[in-house]
This record gives C-alpha cells, sequence and structure tokens, in this order.
C-alpha cells in the first residue's frame, strides 16, 4: 500500500541524514557493537491526505543492537519521529554514521503549533515559504499561518475576483497565482503541515478596497467624502454579497478546515464620520456603541464562512469588543496582558492560542529566546477546563522590516525555541540546559541549509553558513 | 586617437530578465502617511556635493555600451569597467526606440596616470561627471574615478513598465567630507567565510566607504594565518577550516585595492588575547587566586589575561609578529586595539606587583603606558602608523602624537561627545564609531538615529573638529554569522554612508528614506541581500527571485566532512553509550507497514 507523504518524506531524510552521494557506504570495522541498515517504520491507520487540527502524531522510537523500529498510529506520528531519528544519527566522518542506542516515547503538548508569515507587508517569494516550511517540519511545526493580504498589498489571485491581484498586489511580480498556491498547500502537505490563510477584515483591508467598489467605508470630513477609507463598511448588504462570494472560493482553494478571518484592529473613527453608517447605526439601535456594529459585521462574516463549512480563528479583539462569536470559534491572543486575557477567553468558553509573547519580528539585542523559552501558555489563572482550552501557540513573524533578504535568518532558530515550549513537556523549562541542544539544533539547520542565525554568543559550527557566487 | 583604446567588454553572463532601479516604499499604516520629498528615479547614495539635475533624459544602450580611457593598462580601471558593465548588463532592455538621444558611452579621464598599488590614507577621490550631449567622468586619480563610476551607475535607471534604461543630463562635483569612512567586521566572535567578505567588499563600494577595518582575531578565535607563528592559528582557530589563510588574505586586500578600499587590519592587545595564549600561554599574565598563579576569580579575572608588560619575550614576539603583519597587509596603518585591559589580572598577580616597585611603577595606568609605549614603538621602528581604541588615552596614558584615536565609548549618561571633546583637545586625530555599533538591533527605522549622528557635533574648536578624520560602522559578532551579517550591515551602514560622504547640511532624514530605499534595491539588485527599511518592495525584483546576483546556498557536504553541530558549549566527546555504526546500502533503506 503506497503513502506519498512517507514515501516523500524517506526519500527526503535519506538525503539530510547522509549527504547526496553515489558509493555505498562500508562498514567500519572499529564499531562492533552493531550495524543499522533499516528502519522499520510501522503506521497502525491507513494513510491520511492532509493534516488537520487534533491528529495524532505521537510515536514510540526504538533503536538498539537488534535494530530500529518506528512505531505510530498515523503517518503524522512517523513523520515527526523520522524527524527525531534524522536528529539522533551524528556524522563522524565522510562515510560514517552513528546513532546511539536510545528509546524514545513522544507526542506533543498542543495541538496546533504554528509560524506566521506575512506576505503583505513585503512578498515573500515561494521558494523561500518553502524553506521555511522545510525549517518548520525540522522544528515540528504544524500549521503555517499565512497572513496573505493586507492593508498594502493583495498579492493573492483569486478566481472570482482577478482585479484584486492586479489592482491590489504591489505589482504583477509580487503575486500568488493559484498553482503556487497549490504548491505551496502540497509541499505542506507532505511535511504534515497545515496551511491556514488569513484574509483579515474588516479593518486592515486597504488593498481590498482598490478593485472592489463600494467594499470600503467612506470616511467623510465636513460632510463631504475626503477621498479617504475606512473598514470594510458593514451598513451595505453588497458588502456581504461580495464576501460569500469571496469566501465561497477561499474553502475551496484552502483544504484545512480552518480559516483566519482577522478582525483586529479596526479603527472606528472613519465609520463615525459617514452618515450613512450613522443612519444604519439608528435603524439597528447601536446607539454610540461601535463595537456592536463591529460585532454585528463578524456575526455576519461567521455566518458566511459557516455557511462555506469552514471553522475559524479571529484576533482577540473581536471578543474584547464584547461581540459574541460562535463557540466553536478559535481566538487568538496576541496583545500584551495575555495572562488575563486567555483567562477571560477560556472562562467564557472558547478555544484559544497564544502569540503575544512570540513576536519574533519585535527584534532586540542579545541572547533574546529565553523570554520567548519562558513563556507558558497555560500560565494563567483558571481551571483543568479552561487550561484544556488553550490548543497551542503561534510564533509570528510581522513583514514591515523583513523580506527575502532577511527573513530565514530572523525566524530561526528563534522560532525553534517556541516550537519547544510547544511540543515538550510542560516542566521542560531549564534555557540553560536548552541552550547547548538549541546550538547544535541552529547547526544542524545550518548543515540542511537553512540561515540559522547565531543565538548564544561567540561560537561556531563545523560547517559555517556562506554564500556560492554564481559563476 | 591612438592611445585612446576603445575598452568593451563582454559581460561573462547574461541574466535575461530586468532590472528594476524603482522602489516602492509605503506606509505602516494609512493614517500615517510617509513624510518626505520623494526622489526621482536614478538619485544616487551617498548624495554628492553639488548635483545639478535636469530633466532632460538620455537613453542608455547597455549592449553596445563602453566606457574608455586612457588608462587600460591600469588593473583597477580595466576591472572597474568590467564591473560596472555588467551592472549594466542586469537589465534586458528591448531595442532602441524613443526621440531621445542614446548614450553610448563614458569617457573617463584621469589626471595621475600612475597605476597605484594600493588605496592610501589620503587618496584623492573628488570627480567631475557630466552627462549630455557628451559625457565625461574626469578626476584627479583613479580613485576619483572609482567613485564617479559607481555615482553615474545610480544614475540609470529604468522606466516604469518599460524595457528602457535611461538617464538625466546631470553635473556632478563630487568629493568625499571625511577621508576615512570605514566598515569593522569581526571575525573572531564567529568566523565569516571568504565568499561573505568578499560580497560585502561589493556593497562597501556601492556606498563609497573605503576602509575595511578587519577585526580579525579576539579572545575567541584566532583565525589569521600566522606565518612566522603557525601554532596561533592551529591553536587559536575554531577549527582548522575556520581560518584565513595568506592566501585568502591576500585575496581579500586584492579585491579590496581593485575597489579603492583600504585593508586596515587590528590584533588587538593586551586584552583581547586569550586565543593568543593558547599557543603562548606566557605571553599572557598568569593571574593570582588562593595565593596561587593561574587561577581564575569569576567575575573579576581569567585564569590567565592580558599580555603580561614585565616580561620581555612579550615585546620580542610582538616584534616578531608585527614584523610579519606589516609585511601582508600593505595599508599604511595597523589598528593596535588596546580596549578594554582592565588591571584586575595586574593587580593580583606578585610578580606584576615586584615588576612595578623594580621600576617606580606606581599605577596600572602607568603599567598600560609602558606597554602602549613599547608597542607603538616597535610598529614606528616599521614605519608603520597606527589606530587604537580611545581606552588608554581615556585613562590618562599618552600616546604618540600621530596616533589615530577611536571613539567608540558613549551612552545615555556619558554621550560620545564627552569624550570626543577630551581626545580631540589632546590633539589625537579621531575617529568615530560609537553612535554606529550596527550590531545593536532593534525593532524599527533604527537607520535614523544612525543618519542624525553627526562626527563634529561635540563642544571644541575648529581645529579640534578639524582632528575628526572620519568615522565608521562597527558589527561585533556575537550575535552575527554568515547566516545575518549582510542583512543586519546593509542598508544600516549605508546611513553612515552618507554621513561621512555628503556634505553637513544633507540632514533631511524624511526625504533621505526615499534615497535610501532606492539604494537598497539598487544593492538586492546587485545581489546584496539588504533588508527593507519600511513596508514597500522593490519594483519588479526582489532579492531571491529566480534572477538572483548572489542566492544564498548551503556550502556543499564534501567540503566539510566532519559536520554534525558542534559549538563551544556542546561536548561531542559525550558519546558514551553503545554507539552503532549505520552502515548504509545507497542509505538506509526504511520499511513501512500500514
Amino acid at each position: 500500500q503506497s503513502c506519498d507523504i512517507l514515501s516523500s518524506a524517506f526519500f527526503r531524510y535519506q538525503t539530510i541524514i547522509f549527504g547526496f552521494r553515489e558509493e555505498v557506504l562500508k562498514f567500519h570495522p572499529k564499531f562492533k557493537a552493531g550495524s543499522l541498515t533499516e528502519l522499520d517504520v510501522n503506521v497502525k491507520n491507513k494513510c491520511d491526505q492532509y493534516p488537520y487540527l487534533g491528529m495524532d502524531e505521537s510515536y514510540n522510537l526504538t533503536i538498539s543492537s537488534s535494530g530500529a523500529t518506528l512505531n505510530s498510529n498515523s503517518v503524522w506520528g512517523a513523520l515527526r519521529g523520522i524527524e527525531t531519528f534524522s536528529q539522533l544519527v551524528l556524522q563522524r566522518s565522510k562515510d560514517m554514521f552513528t546513532v546511539n542506542g536510545t528509546t524514545i516515547v513522544d507526542y506533543p503538548r498542543f495541538q496546533h503549533r504554528g509560524l506566521l508569515l506575512d506576505t503583505s507587508r513585503h512578498f515573500l517569494d515561494v521558494s523561500i515559504i518553502k524553506q521555511n516550511l522545510l525549517a518548520m517540519s525540522q522544528s515540528k511545526f504544524n500549521v503555517f499561518h499565512w497572513h496573505i493580504v493586507d492593508d498594502q498589498s493583495f498579492p493573492y489571485t483569486s478566481n472570482n475576483f482577478p482585479d484584486m491581484a492586479t489592482m491590489g498586489a504591489y505589482d504583477s511580480k509580487h503575486i500568488y497565482t493559484q498553482d503556487q498556491i497549490a504548491e505551496i498547500i502540497e509541499f505542506a502537505r507532505i511535511l504534515g503541515i497545515r496551511v491556514i490563510p488569513e484574509f483579515d477584515s474588516p479593518g486592515h483591508s486597504q488593498s481590498w478596497g482598490k478593485s472592489i467598489k463600494d467594499l470600503l467605508t467612506k470616511c467623510y470630513s465636513s460632510g463631504k467624502p475626503n477621498g479617504q477609507y475606512g473598514p470594510i463598511d458593514p451598513s451595505l448588504e453588497t458588502s456581504y454579497g461580495f464576501l460569500s462570494k469571496f469566501f465561497a472560493e477561499i474553502a475551496k482553494v484552502f483544504p484545512d478546515h480552518y480559516v483566519h478571518l482577522g478582525g483586529d484592529e479596526v479603527n472606528f473613527d472613519c465609520w463615525k464620520s459617514n452618515p450613512n453608517i450613522t443612519a444604519f447605526m439608528k435603524q439597528k439601535d447601536f446607539g454610540t456603541d461601535y463595537a456592536k456594529l463591529e460585532e454585528y459585521y463578524m456575526q455576519r462574516l461567521l455566518e458566511i464562512v459557516s455557511g462555506v463549512k469552514k471553522g475559524y480563528m479571529i484576533w482577540q479583539e473581536v471578543v474584547d469588543n464584547g461581540a459574541k462569536v460562535n463557540p466553536d470559534t478559535i481566538v487568538e491572543v496576541w496583545k500584551n496582558g495575555f495572562h488575563t486575557e486567555l483567562s477571560i477567553i477560556t472562562f467564557r468558553g472558547y478555544k484559544t492560542l497564544l502569540s503575544s509573547c512570540w513576536y519574533l519580528s519585535d527584534i532586540s539585542y542579545g541572547i533574546d529566546w529565553p523570554k520567548y523559552y519562558n513563556c507558558d501558555p497555560h500560565n494563567f489563572i483558571g481551571t483543568a477546563e479552561q487550561k484544556k482550552l488553550v490548543i497551542g501557540g503561534e510564533t509570528c513573524m510581522w513583514g514591515e522590516y523583513v523580506d527575502n533578504t532577511n527573513v530565514l535568518s530572523r525566524t530561526w532558530p528563534r522560532a525553534s525555541v517556541v516550537a519547544e515550549r510547544l511540543w515538550s513537556a510542560q516542566n521542560v523549562k531549564d534555557a540553560n540546559a536548552a541552550a547547548p541542544r538549541l546550538e547544535e539544533h541552529r547547526c544542524r539547520m545550518i548543515k540542511r541549509g537553512f540561515p540559522a542565525e547565531a543565538v548564544n554568543g561567540p561560537g561556531y559550527c563545523f560547517q559555517e553558513y556562506s554564500i556560492h557566487e554564481p559563476v | 586617437m591612438a592611445d585612446h583604446m576603445v575598452v568593451r567588454l563582454t559581460a561573462c553572463f547574461f541574466w535575461m530578465f530586468p532590472l528594476a532601479l524603482e522602489a516602492k516604499l509605503t506606509y505602516i499604516a494609512i493614517r500615517l502617511p510617509l513624510k518626505g520629498e520623494q526622489a526621482a528615479p536614478g538619485a544616487p547614495w551617498p548624495l554628492p556635493r553639488t548635483w545639478t539635475k535636469s530633466t532632460t533624459r538620455l537613453m542608455v544602450d547597455p549592449t553596445n555600451f563602453r566606457f574608455t580611457s586612457s588608462m587600460t593598462y591600469c588593473d583597477i580601471v580595466t576591472s572597474a569597467f568590467d564591473r560596472y558593465y555588467r551592472i549594466l548588463q542586469l537589465e534586458k532592455t528591448s531595442s532602441l526606440s524613443g526621440p531621445e538621444q542614446v548614450m553610448t558611452s563614458l569617457s573617463v579621464d584621469i589626471a595621475d596616470k600612475t597605476c597605484p598599488g594600493y588605496p592610501d590614507p589620503n587618496m584623492d577621490e573628488s570627480y567631475n561627471l557630466t552627462i549630455g550631449s557628451t559625457s565625461r567622468l574626469t578626476s584627479a586619480t583613479v580613485w576619483g574615478a572609482l567613485r564617479g563610476l559607481e555615482t553615474f551607475s545610480q544614475l540609470i535607471y529604468k522606466e516604469e513598465e518599460g524595457h528602457q534604461l535611461f538617464v538625466n543630463k546631470t553635473q556632478i562635483i563630487d568629493q568625499p567630507r571625511f577621508h576615512y569612512r570605514g566598515i569593522m567586521l569581526d571575525t573572531a566572535r564567529h568566523f565569516l567565510p571568504m565568499p561573505i567578505l568578499l560580497k560585502n567588499l561589493d556593497a562597501m563600494a556601492y556606498n563609497k566607504f573605503n576602509v575595511f577595518h578587519w577585526h580579525i582575531v579576539d579572545d575567541q578565535s584566532f583565525p589569521y594565518e600566522s606565518v612566522e607563528f603557525p601554532t596561533l592559528t592551529e591553536k587559536g582557530a575554531y577549527g582548522p577550516k575556520l581560518i584565513y589563510t595568506q592566501e585568502n588574505v591576500k585575496h581579500v586586500i586584492d579585491e579590496a585595492r581593485l575597489r579603492g578600499i583600504r585593508v586596515i587590519p587590528e590584533f588587538d592587545t593586551p586584552g583581547h588575547t586569550q586565543s593568543w595564549g593558547k599557543a603562548f600561554r606566557s605571553l599572557l599574565t598568569p593571574c593570582w587566586e588562593d595565593g596561587k598563579p593561574g587561577v581564575a576569580k569569576p567575575n573579576y579575572h581569567g585564569a590567565y589575561e592580558i599580555m603580561d608588560p614585565s616580561r620581555d619575550s612579550t615585546y620580542t614576539f610582538m616584534e616578531k609578529f608585527i614584523g610579519e603583519v606589516v609585511k601582508v597587509f600593505p595599508d599604511q596603518y595597523l589598528h593596535l586595539g588596546m580596549d578594554e585591559s582592565y588591571p584586575a589580572c595586574w593587580k593580583s598577580s606578585p610578580n606584576i606587583t615586584s615588576f612595578m616597585k623594580e621600576n617606580n611603577i606606581s599605577t596600572y595606568v602607568q603599567l598600560m603606558e609602558l606597554y602602549v609605549t613599547k608597542v607603538l614603538d616597535i610598529v614606528e621602528r616599521t614605519n608603520k602608523s597606527y589606530v587604537i581604541w580611545q581606552d588608554p588615552i581615556e585613562d590618562g596614558t599618552k600616546a604618540k602624537p600621530d596616533t589615530i584615536v577611536e571613539v567608540w565609548r558613549g551612552n545615555s549618561t556619558v554621550p560620545w561627545q564627552h569624550y570626543m571633546t577630551r581626545i580631540a583637545s589632546q590633539g589625537y586625530k579621531t575617529i568615530l564609531s560609537s553612535c554606529w555599533y550596527l550590531n545593536y538591533i532593534s525593532y524599527g527605522q533604527d537607520w535614523r538615529k544612525y543618519y542624525q549622528c553627526e562626527p563634529q557635533n561635540f563642544t571644541g574648536s575648529a581645529d579640534q573638529h578639524s582632528n575628526v578624520i572620519g568615522g565608521e560602522a562597527c558589527v561585533w559578532a556575537e550575535y552575527i554569522d554568515g547566516t545575518n551579517i549582510l542583512s543586519t550591515l546593509w542598508p544600516r551602514a549605508s546611513a553612515v554612508a552618507e554621513r561621512l560622504w555628503s556634505s553637513r547640511d544633507v540632514t533631511d532624514v524624511e526625504s533621505a528614506k526615499f534615497r535610501l530605499d532606492q539604494q537598497r534595491c539598487r544593492m538586492v539588485r546587485r545581489g546584496i541581500p539588504a533588508k527593507p527599511i519600511l513596508d514597500g518592495y522593490c519594483g519588479d525584483y526582489e532579492f531571491g527571485f529566480p534572477e538572483s546576483m548572489g542566492i544564498y546556498k548551503q556550502e556543499t557536504q564534501e567540503e566539510h566532512p566532519n559536520t554534525s553541530a558542534g559549538s563551544l558549549v556542546w561536548s561531542s566527546s559525550s558519546l558514551t553509550f553503545t554507539l552503532l555504526l549505520i552502515l548504509a546500502q545507497k542509505i538506509v533503506r526504511i520499511f513501512y507497514h500500514l
């Protein structure tokens, strides 16, 4: 029985572990303890097609003189186990590889272990996104949160609304075609990584307005439209008509059950200035509470997305502002004061994700990773039931000052610190003990071709990162 | 015209893709529109001293373009033509059509016909550039011609959506404000592979920097391959591959020379010398603790630290070592470090105490002065000059009057101006680096503060101000290596470049950002991973697009057979469990059962 996820993993890891080589490796007589010629991988269940929230990633790995066995329930567990196996093998010389006798019983602490990239503030090349996915799999991340569009640009090429990219992208070279998106989703699938796109609204949507007429609220000064636009206009039925059509497409393009709907940082000033919105507020009995208007918009949007059988994630403001959302909503906490926020959100019964303490784009000088390491998503006051509602976390690399030139070196290996927090046991929290492993992990990344930057002070990797000039 | 040989270089490779010199910055949020004056395409960086612009444009024909000069016997001239010809060729252009006059050549007239050996501290970098019905670059020396060629390459732009290159009629009269415009790289905390060092020289030339201050060794490692003392490298480098061979060093110096960049190596003593002590422990002072020599006292001193100023053998060694260094590095200047030599170890040592008594030395400042004087004497006997960090002067040591002092201290309590005033008032020539430590990263647009740091903005006389001969951007390498050096340095160092080259009154940071953005996109186009300064994009070209001039790639495994992770803190000898050899049959066979 074939399983493309496993067969491609075997092919990939042969190169990762042993490098590209033609010749057959020879037995080295110095080591009589035993030799290993195969890793026996046993997967209990049938091969899944797409990774999903709650997939079983557990595995057992045993290496002894009588052989090496990897057992898992699902292919996803097998993927995680093979990655672990590849990290256990050390190259001792050109043709000699060794591994210690080992027994590993492993499974993730959190189901959702995500990394956000922002392709709107700066465009990221498909090859960079793929490299980043490979790096993610090396740290056992399982969600690529693709903040694909924002105010600044709209690189997503829509089938139903092609003008959104032609008018909203930076230019014709800064777009993701449907083929490229499918390529990225497939690349991620093979690595056991879910792709969750974010289409942030009603704010952060300036780039949508370049092509979709009357979608954004017209801002007024002294009784006249002033040429500026605000968030999506929640008072017009045409807005919801557009959103229905748009998200019907998104639901088809992205196979994951979840879509991220944003909902953050909605500036009410423009809504306040617009007389039509004022009239609508009156008609709906919202008084002057613009949070109610936002709630109205979000409710309508969530209904639309439910209608296409998708689950949704949103940023915390939507519920902070008092909006009631469907009980299965996943709320992502990103602001400061997250301890209280997690208590409140889980008390209200929502599933939640933490990202506040993992904004990798906020750089600072020196060894900054222990603060990421020391941030625990369960560090808030709440019952065991509330804690269970925290399904994981995400580390975010916003794109204001990041593009192809520096995104990988800024993300890695700092994101790996978050990966350990989200995967390993809660009591694994000694940063001093983690430092040498992190350093080894960084050097391993460099060996595999990633520009993982120096994070622990002076030192070296046997293989340093360099560039090759084209000849 | 017989002596006016036409140089027509053929590009070694063709990239059939467009060159986009456009750069587009955008806002962080719609309510925060960008301030400043948007630069027209083809705006040079750093800003020339006198730049007469015109909107009349000429069409540039890259395929038939020629640089002409009577100095084609000079490799500096021909290799520059080669480099800039290639840069012109980055463009895919369609056949010429349009009403504009076509520019097909630039005549480069250099007054001084000698082809120089190496760039020198007082080289003349001035040039005049006229683009018009006849286009001419004139300069006193080849160095000025190099700067002018760079400016010329930056004036060329591509029309949006078009496939043709243009250059506006222009008159530029330009010269640097400061002689010394440096970049300091630290190859001791982390090793920087050769391709990175070479790539950085390109980036420096694009920004008219003229000094590569090579902080080549330090406590952590000694990658310089010494001829006189090979064990310094064997024992002091991180690893046998993590070194700069004599050939590598020569390669760096040669490539720097071709770009008009001086290479000043720093061999920092008497502190910062742990790596020297690995081969020659007797160079370092044994520190005392609990009545015993060679014992560390955490938070005070190591077991052995700071060169031992009491032993003649220290100076004999230094004489021999410096004798080698001055032959390897052709520049007139050596950087001798002399920073952060804290006296805790000296204080702990009874040998040092009795040495001081015997020689009537009553303070550790005087002891330092003894060391400084002796080492400067050694260097002086080789007819070289020297740069040192400010520390000894700050502590009251008297150095020779021709010493160049590099000011690096300064914080919010005691700003660098305080030190500058004190050191300049003692008559020393100075270089400023305090405000340009680019390894100190932070979120956002930190280049602005580098741009706004003015080296002559301190209390002092006109003479004292004129003692400031320049400055340099430093990248210390605690958290820097090949993975991030170039994107950390560029374009942030470009802000420093403009401060050191352009007129003092060029201070409009809001307008500068648009030109800086052009410069960053220009660098990206030329293969330097220069990071973004704000939201936006680089026209139809981004770093890492398939047409890249310099895509990051891993080194092949064959070059480093002894791979596997390693670091200072990770001991690979801890493999004491059962070792199993993986015998790979055309690699491992992995079986699975569903």
